[in-house]
């Protein structure tokens, strides 16, 4: 199979179709780089609404990106593996944020963890801890819409797993943990990093949930997203400057990890 | 699957069928307003369309400054309605209403949650980093009076939030999320959920409310007529009823 090479032309239909979807991404990008005034870039990328927003949403895109790994994955395991009664309604509830508008999601993590919030009240009652309007807040709210994304992967690579690898380890005396440990999450390596870059890119684009859950206040809660609400409502070069800066980030990350990353184990 | 997907596609078509046709034969007047022209304009679209029953009046409400940017993007509005003067005037500006016309105004309240649970009392208390204070975003019309009020009352507000409209801000004082708060009189009014406390007397933020018939309107005469009844005295007794004061 794999020394014949077929020489045919790619069937026209599939590249037609294939182009639209392409252009899709593609033009909005390009309206973005026509309206960037590029004289004024270096100015308005350096001013300090920009580097606070853009300091901050690095720190809560990152942490986001690993408190989802650190509860994800054993979550993902647990949907995998354990047969429970609701597991389906478990699994529904856990992917509900990827439908969810972020505004809702945002207020009902208000409803629960606000301070009149189902537990945000006692916690604050007894700690005087408060996550609105604070950076946790922005990175509960992260966490919210993103984790989803990498509990949704991790599940699907574990599903798919040959489980002869781990059974052999069992047989060898390994406990279920090591098995994990040693077996598991090796195998589903490529795996967890698509999920976690996917959680991570999904945290630095949030909005929604973030503006209604932890507000908006430069240096403190107010992301690089937050900022670009704020400024095209005032002054559109800034807006489409903060926006460049965005999409270049996660470009340049996404690019890098694609190399890096998912060369092995996948057939990119 | 296949019978699963074959079952939504079908499901869509039939839901964009359904909009498509929609069984309406009124004309249509897409009204922009600001969000805290809200209540207010829901009660006169139901007086207006009562009155004009061949006139279906869409409102779209929305914090002015995020009109102004659909109206300069070519949206096809007939009237707007802007919560401040100068948001009017970047659309005069634009080319996208040639005229202008005051049709209500407002006032400023500190706004609490009710029971007041932080003992808020005067604007100064604005001013204590252990109370979560919000206010608008400086980028929409309440934002900018807001600020002007305290620069009045010289007292540098220690802000936790600047929301991104007035309705967002009266949302985290109604659930308690928020200490203080700078709204609209009329918002005090139509929320059963906050209380108001009255700024100090030489506190003077004028807020003046301007209607225009946007120049690239699609029914420049519905346009007209809705705009006629907003200035009309049953217009202005129901936005009196919500509180605005004449212009």
């Amino acid at each position: 199979m794999s020394g014949r090479r077929i020489r045919q032309r790619a069937p026209w239909q599939l590249v037609a179709l294939g182009s639209i979807g392409a252009a899709v991404f593609v033009l909005p990008l390009v309206g973005l780089i026509t309206r960037t005034p590029w004289s004024r870039l270096g100015e308005l990328v350096a001013s300090d609404v920009v580097v606070d927003a853009l300091k901050l949403s690095l720190l809560t895109s990152v942490l986001a990106a690993f408190i989802s790994l650190l509860l994800g994955v054993p979550l993902a395991w647990v949907l995998a593996r354990i047969n429970f009664p609701g597991r389906h309604i478990v699994r529904a509830i856990v992917t509900l944020p990827m439908v969810l508008p972020p505004v809702v999601g945002g207020a009902a993590l208000l409803f629960a963890l606000g301070r009149r919030g189902v537990i945000g009240e006692p916690i604050n009652d007894a700690t005087g801890f408060l996550l609105p309007f604070s950076v946790w807040g922005v990175v509960v709210a992260n966490v919210f819409v993103a984790m989803p994304f990498l509990v949704v992967t991790v599940e699907g690579a574990l599903r798919n797993l040959d489980g002869r690898h781990e059974a052999a380890a069992a047989t060898l005396g390994a406990s279920r943990l090591t098995v994990f440990r040693r077996i598991t999450l090796p195998m589903i390596s490529p795996s967890l990093r698509a999920g976690l870059v996917l959680a991570w890119a999904r945290a630095l684009g949030e909005f929604g949930a973030t503006v209604t859950f932890a507000g908006n206040l430069q240096g403190r809660t107010q992301t690089l997203p937050l900022a670009v609400f704020v400024a095209l409502e005032q002054d559109r070069d800034t807006a489409v400057a903060i926006s460049l800066v965005l999409v270049a980030v996660s470009l340049a990350v996404l690019l890098l990890l694609r190399d890096r990353w998912w060369s092995h184990g996948s057939t990119s | 699957m296949r019978n699963g997907v074959a079952t939504l596609a079908a499901f869509t078509i039939v839901l964009l069928l359904s909009s498509c046709s929609g069984g309406d034969d009124r004309e249509t007047v897409l009204v922009m307003a600001a969000s805290s022209l809200t209540d207010a304009f829901i009660e006169i679209e139901t007086a207006f369309e009562a009155a004009n029953p061949e006139i279906d009046v869409q409102l779209n409400l929305a914090g002015s400054a995020s009109l102004l940017e659909q109206i300069v993007q070519g949206a096809p509005a007939d009237v707007f309605a802007s919560a401040n003067a100068s948001t009017m005037q970047a659309v005069v500006d634009a080319g996208a209403a040639n005229t202008s016309t005051p049709f209500a105004g407002n006032t400023l309240q500190i706004a609490v949650p009710l029971g007041n649970p932080a003992n808020v009392s005067d604007i100064a208390d604005l001013a204590d980093p252990d109370l979560l204070v919000g206010l608008c975003g400086e980028q929409v019309p309440c934002g900018q009076f807001a600020r002007q009020a305290l620069d009045q009352a010289g007292v540098v507000a220690s802000i936790d939030t600047n929301e991104g409209d007035v309705r967002a801000l009266v949302t985290k004082l109604e659930a308690g999320e928020l200490d203080a708060g700078i709204v609209y009189a009329t918002d005090v009014i139509a929320s059963p959920e906050i209380e108001g406390i009255a700024l100090p007397a030489n506190i003077d933020v004028a807020i003046t409310y301007p209607i225009a018939v946007l120049t690239d309107s699609p029914n420049p005469d519905l346009a007209r007529t809705f705009f006629d009844f907003v200035l009309s005295a049953r217009g202005q007794a129901l936005l009196a009823d919500a509180g605005f004061i004449a212009p």
